[in-house]
């Protein structure tokens, strides 16, 4: 209980006396398309406090990873194009950024673990010279000799748990098992000192007992280092068992965020619960029957809500207006009429 | 409800992939599937979890004949599904069939709906008319006619998965084999494939082999779940009880590393266990029990030799030296 | 397959759902002509595409109707002016004339008809044979029938394709018909290795598998399940080799064991001016940059066609 008024606190809007590390405002990305424009992102607000790990919840499609390469500004433009918003990080925005600024943001700043790690590594190089590679282009690795680089590689590998590390310096990705190279993809990632890691759907693509094994890692080496997290993931589970605070988003716009407790006892928006009653449950009693219909075409979304023609409680306002985000306490907002006036 | 449909007895695949020795002589085999047992019973939903490599998929493609076993024999109703060196005749084919996990591969992404679909009837039923076939399939499964003329990339994933259950129930089995039929989809549109899939049991009186990884949609779909690990099952139980009293230590871990929602089911999951370990390579199964290297209980017969099957209650049974009779 | 980075696969991804959902809203009736416009857009992204459909039509529309474009028809044959023989290009001959007074532009007319008649035969000869056999030796992957007819697709690529053409072409009566014969022979091989490849891998996809379930005959699966994924890849290779066999057609002509003269093949015609280079540099030298064009004109559309395939099938 203690716990959860701290975190209360802890997410008390700007008031909060923890500085923002991230922050998006109102970010819009379109792609231009044969037969239009793809609305993707329409306004999407999202805050990462220093040392917060959040998480970001939707289906497929829904702008999650689309949300996360804007960050990093890693949009293939064209076909992408971002018309409005901004992205701050630590004070300054990432979408304003010279290049020299960007490649250390990149470098130092924010990494990334993606959901496939057979992907995410190159088959022709192996785990050593992947590795090394990142450690060179971190900044303060650029006065390294050979030997030392090789020594800085071994250390996250050793970190991240990984047997026999020297051996591992040697070996292709192809060598690997699932669960391995994602730890390989980890320690990549944390190479560097980073303050922000994203990771997305980061043990979807493995076993349960490895996705466990890979999430608790995670959580231990943020812990350790101190450093902020976006999980992005469209697994509810891993979302309550590893975050302080969550968002939910639907066809690129933010539409609930709450801390991780409240929002798993008190989900609000339509959505939210729907999403909630369609996780089967270890319990048994069976499963509801998820939400009807399917995310909205991009090139010609729904206007209001977004969610409006699956909504079951949808109302004419629904149909004209786009939802602002409602207060209902401290750690808890949503983006929906049926709470104008305050739930 | 008591009469079984398909019978599993010591069922073995083996793969060659290879040969080793200085004249490759020495073939190197995976033991993908070795020493299968199990019933299901008419009209239930039997299911079969495990994790990638413990040859659950493989049980699946040999039941729809996609591979011939090594040893062992699937009977279905009484009837032995390998007899002789033939194929499998079409009457067969038409009691047993399959929806596959992704549904973007299991459609030809070059033939429309009303094609895929024309097929089994075209085969099956040869005197139906087949347009009014193809509506009352696609209405089964909740999809509009004027689907027939969209091709499978213009459909999301769960409706592709609807056209593939649509395309199995279009011989009019009695026997679907589900591998993984919502592990590439959404929650919310996998919550529409299961309830879809429970009311077409109900409708037809049909039997499911249920393949998963997912214990916890096996706990809401499964009147009776079996755990694969390495090619062998460890543990099979009703459904309820399974998840109320795991016995196998590798049950337990599997159960404590499920992501839930919610503090009721916090509960329910083993607090000692956690997952260590990955499961090996098939190429080389460790001796003795083939858990053993993972196992938190290991004891010095474990790694010696390989437990057997036991009946610890009713219909509850464990392949683990714990539960082994004195 | 042009292998893609991560992140272009994703957005891929994210673009077909978006995509594929936009698609399923549209009423049936319209979607034929919604993926030809598809198709077009990403076709005439690159607009060499358009320069290569372009220039294919124009050579195909001048073959066609050569009789009725081609200034002087008469000159395709034995026809003989001595009075305006080897004449420069000017005003009444565009192209110039040939030593015994023939219109050059005239005959490159009938040689494009020459030339496709040579790539539409060989084609037709070798991409139904070539398909099926890469079909059936792929389908049925690790057999004795894909043994043998591998092995024996390998015997055919081992031949040093212009030395067998060479052989047979003089061997048998040199002519326009024992050259396609010839280029045939060799050129199915590499259809069958193609298909052979595609097939093996689309065997093993789950469609495959879902027809055998349902009991399917091999012939369904074969021609009705397999072939319709080849399609985009026989049809770039096609228009590619379009190109090809009317260029070894030539080079047959050329060394005289193709169109045999006075027939007008660009490859005869080319030889035959070589003798006056280079001071009638003009008879030679318009047959040889028709010959570039043709040759041109078909790999820029197989191209096009290729990046409208590739970018549709991921």
């Amino acid at each position: 209980m203690n716990t959860a008024t701290l975190q209360a606190q802890d997410s008390a809007g700007l008031s909060a006396g923890t500085p923002l590390l991230l922050e998006i405002k109102d970010l819009y990305v379109h792609f231009d398309v044969y037969g239009g424009t793809l609305k993707v992102l329409d306004g999407v607000n999202f805050t990462v406090r220093s040392g917060e790990k959040v998480g970001l919840v939707g289906e497929t499609g829904c702008g999650k990873t689309t949300t996360m390469k804007a960050i990093l500004r890693i949009l293939p433009m064209p076909p992408a194009r971002i018309p409005g918003g901004e992205i701050y990080f630590k004070g300054q925005d990432i979408l304003k950024m010279g290049e020299a600024d960007l490649r250390r943001v990149r470098s130092e700043g924010i990494s990334m673990i993606f959901q496939d790690p057979t992907a995410a590594l190159n088959p022709v190089f192996t785990i050593g010279q992947q590795l090394e590679a990142v450690v060179k282009y971190s900044l303060e690795g650029k006065k390294l000799s050979r030997r030392e680089i090789r020594e800085r590689a071994i250390i996250p590998l050793r970190e991240v748990a990984l047997p026999d590390p020297e051996r591992m310096l040697d070996s292709y990705p192809i060598q690997l098992s699932g669960g391995m190279r994602q730890r390989v993809c980890i320690a990549m990632a944390l190479v560097a000192s980073r303050e922000l890691l994203i990771a997305d759907e980061p043990g979807t693509s493995l076993d349960v007992t490895i996705q466990d094994q890979i999430l608790r890692l995670l959580h231990r080496l943020v812990e350790e280092k101190n450093v902020s997290v976006i999980l992005i993931t469209h697994t509810l589970g891993v979302v309550r068992e590893t975050t302080d605070r969550v968002y939910v988003m639907y066809a690129g716009n933010m539409v609930e965020a709450a801390d991780t407790r409240e929002l798993f006892a008190r989900p609000m928006h339509p959505y939210t619960r729907g999403l909630m009653d369609a996780v089967p449950r270890l319990t048994g009693g069976g499963i509801a029957g998820g939400i009807r219909g399917r995310i909205p075409d991009y090139l010609d979304p729904p206007p209001g809500c977004r969610f409006h023609p699956r909504c079951d409680h949808a109302m004419d306002i629904c149909r004209q207006e786009k939802p602002p985000f409602y207060r209902l306490s401290d750690n808890h907002e949503v983006a929906c009429f049926l709470y104008r006036d305050g739930g | 409800m008591t009469t079984d449909i398909l019978t599993v007895t010591n069922l073995k695949k083996y793969f060659v992939i290879g040969h080793s020795g200085i004249l490759k002589r020495k073939p190197i085999t995976v033991k993908a599937v070795d020493g299968v047992s199990f019933t299901v019973k008419e009209g239930e939903t039997f299911g079969l979890v495990g994790e990638s490599g413990s040859g659950k998929s493989t049980v699946a493609y040999t039941t729809i004949g996609m591979y011939r076993p090594t040893a062992g024999n699937i009977s279905f109703r009484g009837q032995n599904l390998f007899e002789g060196n033939r194929t499998r005749p079409l009457a067969l084919k038409k009691e047993i069939q399959i929806v596959f996990q992704d549904p973007g591969s299991s459609l030809n992404p070059r033939r429309n709906i009303r094609q895929i679909l024309e097929l089994p009837l075209r085969i099956h039923r040869p005197g139906d008319n087949r347009l009014e076939e193809i509506v009352r399939l696609l209405e089964m499964v909740e999809l509009p006619p004027d689907y027939m003329h969209k091709y499978p990339q213009m459909l999301g994933g769960g409706e592709k998965q609807m056209v593939a259950i649509a395309r199995a129930l279009a011989t009019e089995p009695s026997f679907i084999i589900l591998d993984e039929p919502t592990s590439a989809l959404d929650v919310s549109i996998q919550a529409k494939i299961i309830n879809l899939l429970i009311r077409l049991q109900d409708e037809f009186h049909l039997s499911y082999l249920f393949i998963t990884h997912d214990l916890s949609l096996m706990r809401n779909v499964a009147s009776r779940v079996a755990i694969m690990y390495l090619g062998k099952i460890c543990e099979v139980a009703e459904a309820a009880e399974f998840f109320r009293n795991p016995y196998h230590p590798y049950t337990q871990m599997l159960l404590s590393a499920i992501p839930v929602v919610s503090e009721e089911e916090e509960k329910l999951k083993p607090k000692k266990i956690i997952s260590t370990g990955e499961i090996p390579s098939p190429v080389n199964i460790p001796s003795g029990c083939s858990f053993h290297l993972r196992c938190p209980k290991k004891m010095d017969i474990c790694s010696e030799v390989d437990p057997v099957m036991v009946e610890v209650e009713e219909g509850h049974t464990v392949r683990c030296h714990l539960y082994g009779q004195p | 397959m042009p292998s893609l980075t991560p992140e272009s696969d994703w957005l891929q991804e994210e673009v077909n759902n978006v995509t594929a959902q936009a698609n399923s809203l549209t009423l049936p009736k319209s979607k034929t002509m919604e993926n030809i416009g598809r198709s077009w857009y990403k076709f005439s992204r690159n607009p060499m595409s358009i320069v290569g459909l372009c220039t294919v039509l124009l050579v195909v529309f001048l073959a066609v109707f050569a009789p009725l474009v081609a200034p002087y028809p008469e000159h395709a044959g034995a026809f003989v002016d001595f009075a305006n023989a080897s004449r420069p290009p000017c005003g009444r001959y565009l192209l110039g004339t040939d030593v015994v007074g023939r219109d050059i532009l005239s005959r490159i007319f009938f040689g494009f008809r020459f030339s496709l008649t040579m790539g539409v035969v060989v084609l037709a000869l070798v991409v139904p044979p070539g398909v099926t056999l890469g079909l059936i030796a792929g389908y049925n992957q690790g057999t004795w029938l894909d043994t043998i007819i591998m092995r024996l697709t390998d015997i055919f690529l081992a031949v040093p394709p212009l030395v067998l053409a060479l052989a047979i072409c003089s061997v048998l009566t040199p002519n326009l018909f024992n050259a396609m014969l010839a280029v045939s022979l060799m050129w199915w091989p590499w259809y069958t290795r193609l298909v052979y490849g595609l097939a093996s891998t689309l065997r093993n996809e789950f469609f495959v598998s879902s027809a055998e379930a349902i009991g399917a005959g091999k012939a369904h699966i074969i021609f009705r399940e397999i072939l319709p994924n080849c399609i985009s890849p026989i049809f770039t290779k096609m228009s590619l080799d379009m190109g090809w066999v009317i260029l070894i057609g030539s080079a047959l002509s050329f060394v005289g064991l193709g169109v045999q003269p006075p027939k007008p093949g660009l490859g005869t015609m080319v030889a035959d001016g070589a003798k006056y280079l280079p001071d009638q540099w003009w008879i030679s030298v318009f047959p040889a940059l028709a010959i570039v064009v043709v040759v041109l004109g078909f790999n820029l559309l197989g191209d096009g066609l290729r990046d409208m395939f590739a970018a549709e099938e991921v």
